[in-house]
């Protein structure tokens, strides 16, 4: 018996211990191969590491000189711009897209699905270059009756800028994705809350706010989580516009100076980490928060970008229900 | 709005009521009268229409045909001239905050506690005082019998306790008429019993109160008139011993085998 030295559990001893049965003590099963694979995987990770830090091509040198550099701080500063900016545009719009499409009016619930098709329909990056054209196409923006003199014509170029172009760009396509998000959110509530909040007397604007949004969040947070570190990276896109002062157009412009280019991809990479990092655990404390009056339910590991959406079915969703949100509205290709 | 209820006049009187979801009939010409201060009890199998017409009268489900009113106001229409007028929400919701309404599966908010539930309604629609809707929140749980349960979320409450905070939570607006739409349907046999004696203490109380359900001991102590349906149609009506100890239709003979 002793020789195992690996009793399963430690003897109890019940009260009327006589008739108890004598608790296992079983070898616990090996696993030999599971130890192998690990040493192996480590040893890689180890070569790896090793072989990249002496290697020339990634130039180390370049990339503590320029890791802290004043113009990458401050592009990382208008990535974070563009990103905030955008989501909120992004939110709002969103959910006003949900309750359209939520809408018990035809034409507003075929705008709503007009506006998702185009948007979704069509990638980001040629949204944006169009965005990029937008001075060209409207040359002057108009306030006015249509088909009569304008009261005020305005030169486009004047108006917006390009980092806001940008801002919009981002903002309109990201919507589209929220909008969906949004909506598999509110139909995940059950149909039951809404009618015990109208029977209570309370209007359509209550219900949303004080009883179906909140119990959406629980649905809408993870997701949309995920929607920001996507943004977070997206916004490298925004080159296209052309606008290049944030992390990836103004580590790409420095490395064209340096003949460079490998270390400032660097460069630019440990920045995204660090804020996707950020997100991450900020996402967590996030869904803690609207997790509340759901059992024991904690939330799990936060999906990573791969956005599978986590439906945590606690006792509010009906299972008639639950099948209506796995329309998975985070379900995009990557971008 | 009238305000001026004589006692014995109907709080609910329904009127040929009718009502269909698309080709099904579900309500055929619904004729009943409620007084105020009874307890009516609506039993009947399941798919009679029972619980539609609860709906109806708190214009969850608006009504195809036929007149109903509660305390002298016509539900969900007013009525200018010979036209009917639809109400708008706004309109609705104000007819709605003087019916209670309890539903099979309780419909707690679920990220709001006990009290929180309790107080949503009386300070977001009637527009009473945070603290005041407290105090009166408070004495609401007293008299349900959980007192200690005021910061619960509904999660952690058993399915009887859950029932008798919506209890709570709907006399909070301090209705004039209660719906109970099978309240004690969805809860383990042995909680029936906690949420029956609230139910019993509200009717003894005075309250109006439609009740459909099928407990019929409950049906028989503590109801004024006893409704059977079937089928969309009120097939007898009466004093619920009448009805329970000698049902003159054969349907309700039927229903009466299975359930008694």
């Amino acid at each position: 018996m002793s020789d195992s030295g690996r009793s399963a559990t430690p003897l109890s001893v019940s009260p009327n211990g006589a008739d108890q049965a004598e608790a296992i003590k079983a070898i616990r099963l090996r696993h030999p191969w599971r130890n192998v694979v690990a040493v192996i995987l480590v040893a890689m990770l180890i070569l790896f590491v090793v072989d990249a830090s002496q290697r020339e091509a990634y130039g180390w040198e370049n990339f503590g000189k320029y890791i802290f550099d004043k113009r990458i701080s401050q592009a990382a500063g208008y990535t974070i711009l563009l990103t905030v900016y955008s989501m909120i545009i992004a939110i709002i719009l969103g959910v006003t897209l949900a309750v359209m499409r939520l809408s018990d009016n035809p034409v507003v619930k075929g705008i709503a699905w007009l506006y998702l098709w185009v948007f979704r329909g069509t990638p980001v990056y040629v949204q944006l270059v169009f965005w990029g054209l937008f001075a060209t196409i409207y040359s002057t923006i108009d306030v006015g009756i249509p088909f009569t003199e304008p009261w005020l014509s305005l030169e486009t170029n004047d108006l917006i800028s390009v980092f806001w172009l940008a801002v919009i760009g981002l903002a309109l396509n990201e919507s589209a994705y929220m909008a969906e998000i949004v909506r598999a959110g509110i139909l995940s509530v059950d149909k039951g809350q809404d009618e015990a909040a109208t029977a209570l007397g309370m209007s359509w604007l209550q219900t949303m706010t004080r009883v179906v949004i909140p119990q959406a969040m629980r649905i809408i947070i993870p997701p949309t989580g995920n929607e920001v570190i996507s943004m977070l990276k997206t916004t490298s896109l925004v080159t296209a516009i052309p606008f290049s002062l944030e992390l990836y157009g103004r580590s790409r412009d420095i490395s064209v100076v340096i003949f460079d280019p490998i270390p400032l991809l660097l460069v630019a990479s440990a920045w995204y980490l660090l804020f996707t990092s950020i997100l991450m655990v900020g996402q967590y404390f996030l869904e803690k928060r609207f997790s509340r009056g759901v059992g024991q339910a904690r939330p799990e590991k936060a999906g990573t970008e791969t956005g599978a959406i986590t439906l945590k079915t606690g006792a509010i969703v009906a299972p008639g229900e639950a099948s209506d949100s796995s329309t998975d509205p985070s379900g995009k290709e990557h971008r | 709005m009238t305000n001026a209820t004589t006692s014995g006049a109907p709080m609910v009187h329904a009127d040929r009521v009718s009502k269909s979801f698309g080709s099904n009939e579900v309500l055929k010409s619904i004729s009943l009268s409620v007084p105020q201060g009874e307890v009516m009890c609506l039993v009947g199998p399941s798919g009679s229409g029972k619980s539609t017409f609860l709906r109806c009268i708190n214009h969850l489900e608006n009504v195809d045909a036929g007149r109903l009113s509660v305390d002298g106001v016509l539900v969900g229409y007013e009525e200018r001239g010979d036209k009917l007028y639809e109400l708008k929400p706004r309109e609705a919701a104000r007819q709605r905050r003087d019916i209670g309404m309890v539903f099979q599966r309780f419909n707690l908010f679920p990220h709001m506690t006990a009290l929180e539930n309790i107080i949503e309604a009386p300070i977001r629609v009637n527009r009473v005082k945070k603290d005041a809707a407290m105090a009166k929140g408070r004495e609401l749980l007293a008299q349900v019998g959980l007192a200690e349960k005021e910061d619960a979320y509904p999660a952690h409450l058993s399915g009887g306790q859950q029932q008798r905070v919506a209890i709570a939570r709907a006399l909070a607006m301090e209705p004039k008429l209660m719906l109970f739409d099978e309240p004690t349907s969805a809860l383990d046999p042995e909680l029936v019993g906690e949420v029956l004696d609230v139910m019993k203490g509200l009717a003894e109380s005075g309250m109006t109160m439609i009740v459909v359900t099928h407990e019929m001991g409950f049906a028989r102590e503590v109801a004024d008139q006893l409704v059977f349906m079937d089928g969309g149609v009120v097939v007898e009506s009466g004093d619920p011993d009448e009805v329970l100890g000698n049902p003159q239709h054969e349907r309700t003979r039927a229903f009466l085998s299975k359930v008694l």
